[in-house]
């Protein structure tokens, strides 16, 4: 039976030297295939003496058996190193940068308002909207400043051509008006927008933009307009130290009055920006005066309110240490592109 | 409001410091907005005689001087050097001594041209007093040899500058500074010594009031044979100085002084101007129309029938509370003199000023409102010390008197107090706040009932006594507190789009989000909008800013020239914001939302061709602003468009916007060499948006079918999107447009377009035959419609 033996180890070894799979495929039919020399001894097996038979056929069986295996393998050989080879040749280099669109941007003062708005917005603020082109009535004479008062000097006002009394709006203070004659109260309400001022210079533009926040209630009083205006500080620029001082001040619409300043966020022990003070001043606010409560017929010995305007570039400024307020309406993308 | 230290601590001197005098100014709303030293700092100058003078042997323009310093402790004199043109034996000059520091370097004993000189004769600019000098400074001959210069000159002293709000004009005046101090620190205030001026003469002119509403206090003073050539006195010049004011005339400079002093503005005529003298009369009245005036500037004003004059009894001489007039004013001959004091009602003054573009220390203060429980006394303080500068005689003061500003009393209830500021002062705590700020009350119980002073115009109500009470009490002494409120969510309606998610489609979709302001070069609305008459401003900044924008592009196309301009060659911008319109009398005033597009499709990068951005691939944007609702889109007209390449954008039946390319005429124009793709939007119809409703989802296979058709070129693939739509089939779920092919095959000015049908039944599953009916109708319709033929 040498001649078995031979076969299985001439079978073993030529699968062994094959390096592709439809080569193994084709090897394997030479021994194992129809006409494979494997399955010749087998079917020669019907020459042996019948004793013989069951002896010869378990070895052929056997034999099939373990080349069998060797074929698998092999099989399992190849099929790794042709994985191996393709996954070398499929390699990338992963360091390339992603393809296709890019992302854009919200401008600097976007950002600025939608923090705010969502600030407000997490005790219950509404948000409103009004004209920009106002009326003399909603801009100044509702908010107790009658004409010729000098406090409309503070206001440099552009004016519409052709109208009398047509105007753009100079603070979103109007909007609390428009609010109040068509809300009833208790009320909770921030009015943000775009403001104009006739005025441009190295710390003034034309238009820029104000977010006007009012509280009436029974309960509304100095002490909750102090609490709110510095808790909502303190968030903006995520500073739980962040000092905060009221002084008295003077708007016509509000009584008692005062402005907040914020320590300075830039320094310790003063700088430019705070003009060596610590102190920057951010928002001016106080309670509603009686006469504005009585424009728009809400009784003033029922209810108290308090009233905040602050500057939307001012604040951005600070938080995002922009040096010029220009920056913000020349629209230089060199200049946007900071803020994505 | 300009002041010296040293003279405000003449009224009042709280243990303060300068600096913690500001602050607690600032702290009480009078904020301070600088304090700055008189002088800058420099040492060893002293008053010093210029002995003799001799030319300098070697230079035509330098002088050696002998100088007499006052040295006690040797009598010699000093040899000093001086270039200076008016420098002359007897003057006397500061004189800084060798070793002394001043702000422009170190002064040592040295030699000039060849002659020891043992210090320097000083300019006012060389000591810093003023921006530039013309030769040395000239010292009064009574200035003591030897005194140290700064003590000599006042040196020692900051100006104060206040930054006044309009209620406060009781604090235009040193006496209503020192008041408020000595409310906020409790200090001792020294009130100002005013002593009645007893008449030498019995002079009068007679004052015609015609106009007592306007000017409820008139007071007129003859002053007769003043000595006009006396200079104003040192101390006078250097309190005005340090206010801001030069001093022009010894008159002029009193008046001046005492308003700064009082806060009242007092006006001086020449007597000898005034029409017939004593003989004639002084009118307060309105001006007629036709009259004029040159004021004391020089500038002539037509004057308005609403404007308050001071006459005669043939001209105008002063426009009231605003400005003298040119002819009648005191000049530096002037022996005889009318001076005037009044209280002229805030409403009349205010606005005129500004009318007229004049502006006055005398107009701002009557705008504000002048204390007229102080008008006489200031006439007296004026004469007073006319007399003790100038000598001559003054008359009897004349006054006319009418309703002055009512001072009824305020109730103050200690209850609303603490409602309004969230803190119980308490009543004994209220009652020391009010005496401290000197206002008069009667207390009983809960209630104040306070008198404002004249000379608080802005206390009316009771929130104004109670915003007194909080800004002396301290607005940092009130805590702040944690609101209470009621809890209610939020109304969150899911039907609207809100602007930060639209914003956000746009900056996922790579836009930069810009923000222009709403008044534009008109230029942009004429040639990119078609906008004949845009909204103007009438006080337009510029030419450039002179009308309000009627649509966002104009400005965005001048982002895109700026950033041209600096090298950037790809955009995308947007941006979000109110455009304005006529609309009959009134205004439209929509919030819009625009896009613009230049350069190519997408950034330079590896793997990927460079293509110009086009019109399709922008209107790929709105369509995700819009998603999930269906635009419909038509061809448009809007005049920044290339004819053939606009686009207007319907929602439902409502126009949403317009998407194009720019007019090649325009491009050509701004020289752009890339084409520019824009868009604009209203944002109203953006924002709404539909509540999802769930429907039914088949369990039955959807067939597809798709179908190419040959269409002359001219078809819209939208109208026959719509044409099959409105077929309303109710198997076709879904039609789509996949495939435009032109060229062979298809013949010439016309286009083969490929639709996808989804075809779907709820109830059973679609046979071939329904599938096929559905087309063929499909089809019939598009032939009938379009001339459409069906394609193999």
């Amino acid at each position: 039976m040498t001649n078995l033996d031979d076969l299985l180890s001439q079978a073993i070894e030529s699968f062994n030297g094959i390096e592709d799979a439809v080569e193994l495929e084709q090897a394997k039919a030479r021994y194992l295939g129809r006409t494979g020399s494997l399955t010749e001894l087998l079917r020669g097996l019907g020459r042996l003496p019948p004793e013989e038979r069951p002896a010869m056929g378990s070895r052929i069986n056997q034999a099939k058996e373990v080349l069998e295996a060797a074929l698998n393998l092999r099989r399992d050989a190849i099929q790794k190193k042709n994985m191996e080879a393709q996954l070398i040749g499929e390699e990338l280099d992963v360091t390339l940068p992603g393809r296709g669109q890019g992302i854009g941007g919200l401008h600097p003062i976007t950002r600025t308002l939608e923090r705010i708005e969502s600030l407000f917005h997490s005790i219950g603020f509404t948000v409103a909207s009004g004209p920009e082109i106002e009326t003399d009535f909603y801009n100044f004479t509702a908010l107790n400043i009658p004409e010729h008062h000098p406090a409309r000097a503070m206001h440099d006002t552009f004016y519409i051509e052709g109208t009398t009394g047509h105007l753009l709006r100079t603070h979103t203070s109007p909007v609390q008006i428009r609010y109040m004659q068509n809300h009833e109260p208790p009320l909770k309400v921030i009015a943000p927008g775009r403001v104009y001022r006739r005025d441009s210079d190295l710390t003034h533009t034309p238009m820029f933009h104000q977010v006007e926040g009012l509280w009436i209630a029974e309960n509304a009083n100095f002490s909750a307009l102090k609490g709110v205006l510095s808790d909502f500080m303190q968030q903006f620029f995520e500073r739980d130290d962040l000092r905060v001082r009221f002084r008295a001040s003077f708007f016509p619409f509000t009584e008692p009055s005062a402005e907040m300043d914020i320590g300075c966020v830039m320094c310790s022990n003063g700088c430019r920006v705070c003009g060596y003070t610590g102190w920057l001043e951010v928002l001016g606010c106080g309670m509603v005066h009686p006469v504005v409560l009585k424009h728009v017929d809400i009784d003033s010995e029922k209810y108290i309110g308090f009233a905040f305007g602050l500057g939307v570039e001012r604040l951005a400024m600070l938080r995002y240490e922009v040096n010029d307020l220009r920056l913000f309406f020349e629209n230089d993308l060199r200049f946007l592109k900071q803020f994505n | 409001m300009k002041f010296s230290e040293n003279w405000l601590r003449s009224l009042v001197d709280p243990p303060l410091s300068a600096h913690a005098l500001g602050h607690v100014l600032t702290m009480a709303g009078l904020e301070v907005e600088t304090i700055e030293p008189a002088a800058p700092a420099f040492d060893q100058v002293v008053v010093a005689e210029v002995v003799s003078v001799q030319k300098h042997p070697d230079a035509d323009y330098l002088h050696i001087c002998q100088i007499n310093t006052g040295s006690a402790i040797n009598k010699e004199l000093l040899q000093i050097v001086c270039g200076a043109a008016n420098v002359c034996a007897g003057v006397k000059v500061p004189c800084a001594l060798a070793g002394a520091r001043l702000p422009g370097g170190d002064i040592r004993q040295t030699r000039i041209r060849g002659v020891n000189s043992a210090g320097m004769l000083c300019s006012a600019r060389e000591l810093g007093l003023e921006e530039a000098a013309d030769g040395v400074l000239l010292l009064p001959p009574d200035a003591p040899v030897g005194m140290d210069f700064r003590r000599f000159y006042e040196l020692e002293d900051n100006v104060f500058t206040l930054k006044l709000t309009p209620n406060r004009g009781d604090c235009l005046g040193l006496a209503g500074v020192a008041r408020e101090v000595a409310a906020i620190t409790s200090a001792k205030l020294t009130p100002l010594e005013i002593r009645p001026i007893t008449a030498q003469i019995n002079e009068t002119l007679a004052i015609q009031m015609d106009a007592p509403d306007a000017c409820p206090l008139y007071c007129g003073r003859v002053v007769r044979s003043i000595c006009p050539d006396v200079s104003s006195p040192q101390w006078m010049v250097r309190r005005l100085e340090r206010s801001g004011l030069r001093a022009i005339n010894v008159v002029v400079d009193i008046t001046n002084y005492v308003m700064l002093e009082t806060g009242q503005p007092l006006h001086a005529f020449d007597l000898t101007k005034i029409y017939g003298e004593i003989a004639g009369s002084i009118h307060v009245r309105y001006a007629r129309s036709g009259e004029n005036l040159r004021l004391l500037n020089g500038e002539n004003v037509v004057l308005q029938p609403d404007m308050l004059v001071i006459a005669d009894e043939v001209k105008v001489l002063a426009l009231a509370g605003i400005m003298g007039g040119d002819d009648s004013s005191v000049e530096h001959s002037t022996t005889d003199l009318f001076l005037e004091g009044a209280f002229f009602n805030p409403g009349v003054i205010a606005g005129k000023s500004f009318s007229l573009g004049v502006s006055s220390d005398s107009a701002y203060r009557f705008e504000r409102g002048v204390d007229f429980s102080v008008t006489r006394a200031a006439m007296e303080r004026a004469t007073g010390l006319l007399l003790d500068i100038c000598g001559g005689k003054a008359g009897p003061i004349t006054e006319i008197k009418g309703g002055l500003p009512p001072r009824d009393p305020i109730r103050l209830r200690s209850s609303r107090a603490y409602r309004v500021l969230g803190i119980d002062l308490g009543e004994t705590r209220i009652a020391e706040l009010l005496r401290r700020l000197q206002l008069v009350f009667s207390a009983t119980g809960d209630n104040f009932d306070v008198t404002p002073p004249a000379y608080r115009f802005d206390l009316a109500i009771e929130e104004d006594l109670i915003e007194e009470l909080a800004r002396i009490y301290g607005y940092d002494s009130i805590p702040p507190a944690v609101p209470r409120a009621e809890m209610r969510i939020l109304p969150e309606p899911e039907t609207h789009k809100t602007l930060p998610q639209l914003r956000r489609i746009m900056t996922g979709r790579e836009y930069q989000e810009v923000i222009n302001y709403a008044f534009i070069d008109s230029m942009w609305e004429h040639e990119l909008i078609g906008n004949k008459k845009p909204v103007p401003l009438a006080n337009p900044l510029s030419n450039q800013l002179a009308v309000m924008r009627s649509s966002l592009l104009g400005g965005l196309m001048s982002n895109l020239q700026f950033n041209l301009n600096r090298k950037q060659t790809r955009m995308r911008l947007f941006e979000v914001g109110c455009c304005f319109d006529h609309q009959g009398d009134m205004f439209a005033q929509h919030e819009k939302l625009a896009g613009l597009c230049y350069g190519d499709a997408l950034a330079e990068q590896w793997g990927l061709p460079a293509r110009a951005v086009d019109f399709f691939d922008v209107k790929a944007d709105i369509e995700a602003l819009f998603w999930p609702e269906a635009l419909h889109v038509l061809t448009g007209n809007h005049p920044a468009f290339h004819p053939g390449k606009s686009a207007e954008i319907r929602v439902g039946n409502k126009i949403a916007g317009y998407l194009g390319e720019l007019h090649p005429r325009l491009r050509q124009k701004l020289g752009l060499a890339n084409s520019v793709v824009l868009f604009e939007l209203e944002t109203d119809v953006l924002t709404a948006r539909a509540l999802p409703k769930t429907r039914e989802i088949s369990k039955y296979p959807p067939v597809r079918r798709d179908i190419a058709v040959v269409v002359p070129e001219n078809v819209s693939v939208q109208a026959m999107l719509d044409c099959m739509h409105g077929e309303k089939l109710p198997i076709i779920s879904d039609i789509s447009f996949f495939d435009v092919y032109r060229g062979k095959g298809v013949g010439s000015s016309k286009k083969s377009l490929a639709f996808r049908m989804l075809l779907q039944d709820t109830e059973k599953t679609l046979t071939d035959v329904e599938a096929d009916e559905a087309i063929t109708k499909l089809i019939g319709v598009l032939e009938r419609q379009f001339g459409a033929v069906l394609r193999n």
